[in-house]
């Protein structure tokens, strides 16, 4: 385990200075992009771990991200994004760090509003902070099919977990130290965010969302393809819908 | 009544089956605990294509006017249980190799790391 760097950067909160904290990085053939979405978590925050998950890349993405002096865990064959994000919360459970901030390898992300990410769980406010492309303050733009499935499924979503929610299939993520727990114990498959939410409310730890503005992916296509969708839709309600049946009893209190 | 016919060519794949299963366990290619569906399905058709006079009164009772079809019935009713279990079984192992997968990775990088410091 690498020392934690010093933050030398003033605009950092000082309790978020106090924090182990670390960004997850699932990167699958991002070898374009991932140093730079590196660069730009170190520029907001010098003092974040930072640990790279190379979901079974057949491009040189490890070693873009190896070159930049991060963690990276190689994983043997493509595990999808969420056995991938899951293998960085294992990985932020052993090593003990506190925060975790989830930002996508391709460069949608800003890491500079991983300020406003932590923001609510440094108020002790929230366990799991979303970035939502739809409350108000952000912007997105995207195809509208994409737009009724994501409405469709905000609006189950908000029902399930009795409070408003407007983005479930936001990967742009900070966690407490009990939704690291939780997530390294527990996280779903395929498309896992709609389902990690619903898991969160089922744990009942707190959820908040932050209106956060996604960047244009640069290279690559989203993991979301127009045929895969029809797939996506069944598969997630399926997924909710038994859910709702499921007994929880993963531990959640520190041993 | 069931044409003796089907009874004797049921018998005698049931029989194949049978064997073919044992011969898969013997050489361990098969293990036990995957077998126990199959055999299952070999005896009781074996049973039903030798004992006609049970397969009719089974026919007879669900309402199959032509008692081989109920030996058909039952056959794939068999085989749908087997292919439900191997999903089962399938499903898990998925599991056990996504963990094992993220267990490798970890070590892989702590190894590393380590071998970095020597």
């Amino acid at each position: 385990m690498a020392e934690l760097a010093q933050p030398v950067v003033e605009s950092i909160e000082p309790e978020l200075a106090r924090r182990r904290r670390i960004a997850i990085v699932p990167a699958y053939n991002e070898e374009h992009t991932v140093a730079r979405v590196i660069e730009e978590i170190r520029a907001f925050d010098p003092g974040f771990a930072i640990v790279v998950i190379d979901d079974g890349s057949t491009d040189r993405t490890a070693v873009a991200a190896e070159r930049v002096g991060v963690q990276v865990l190689r994983l043997p064959f493509n595990l999808g994004i969420g056995g991938a994000v899951q293998t960085g919360y294992q990985y932020a459970l052993d090593n003990g760090f506190d925060l975790a901030v989830q930002v996508d390898g391709d460069g949608q992300h800003n890491p500079q509003e991983i300020a406003r990410l932590v923001d609510p769980i440094l108020a002790g406010q929230a366990d799991m902070v979303v970035g939502t492309r739809f409350a108000e303050g952000g912007g997105y733009r995207g195809t509208r099919l994409r737009r009724v499935g994501i409405h469709l499924f905000a609006g189950l979503v908000s029902l399930m977990v009795g409070q408003r929610v407007t983005d479930t299939t936001s990967g742009f993520r900070a966690v407490n130290r009990k939704g690291i727990r939780l997530f390294a114990a527990d996280y779903p498959h395929d498309y896992p965010e709609v389902e990690a939410t619903v898991l969160l409310a089922r744990h009942r730890l707190r959820m908040v969302e932050v209106p956060v503005v996604m960047r244009i992916r640069e290279t690559g296509s989203s993991s979301i393809t127009a045929l895969r969708s029809v797939y996506y839709m069944v598969k997630v309600l399926l997924a909710l819908f038994i859910g709702l049946f499921r007994r929880y009893s993963t531990p959640l209190e520190e041993p | 009544m069931t044409p003796f016919r089907v009874s004797i060519v049921a018998a005698i794949a049931a029989v194949i089956l049978l064997l073919v299963i044992l011969e898969l366990i013997r050489s361990r290619r098969l293990q036990e605990r995957y077998a126990l569906l199959w055999l299952l399905t070999g005896i009781v058709i074996l049973i039903l294509s030798a004992w006609r006079g049970l397969l009719a009164k089974l026919a007879d009772l669900v309402g199959i006017a032509y008692p081989p079809s109920a030996l058909f019935v039952l056959a794939s009713f068999f085989v749908l249980t087997v292919l439900l279990h191997y999903s089962t079984v399938i499903s898990q192992l998925a599991d056990q190799n996504r963990i094992l997968a993220q267990r490798l990775a970890i070590l892989e990088h702590d190894l590393r790391s380590r071998e970095e410091e020597d």
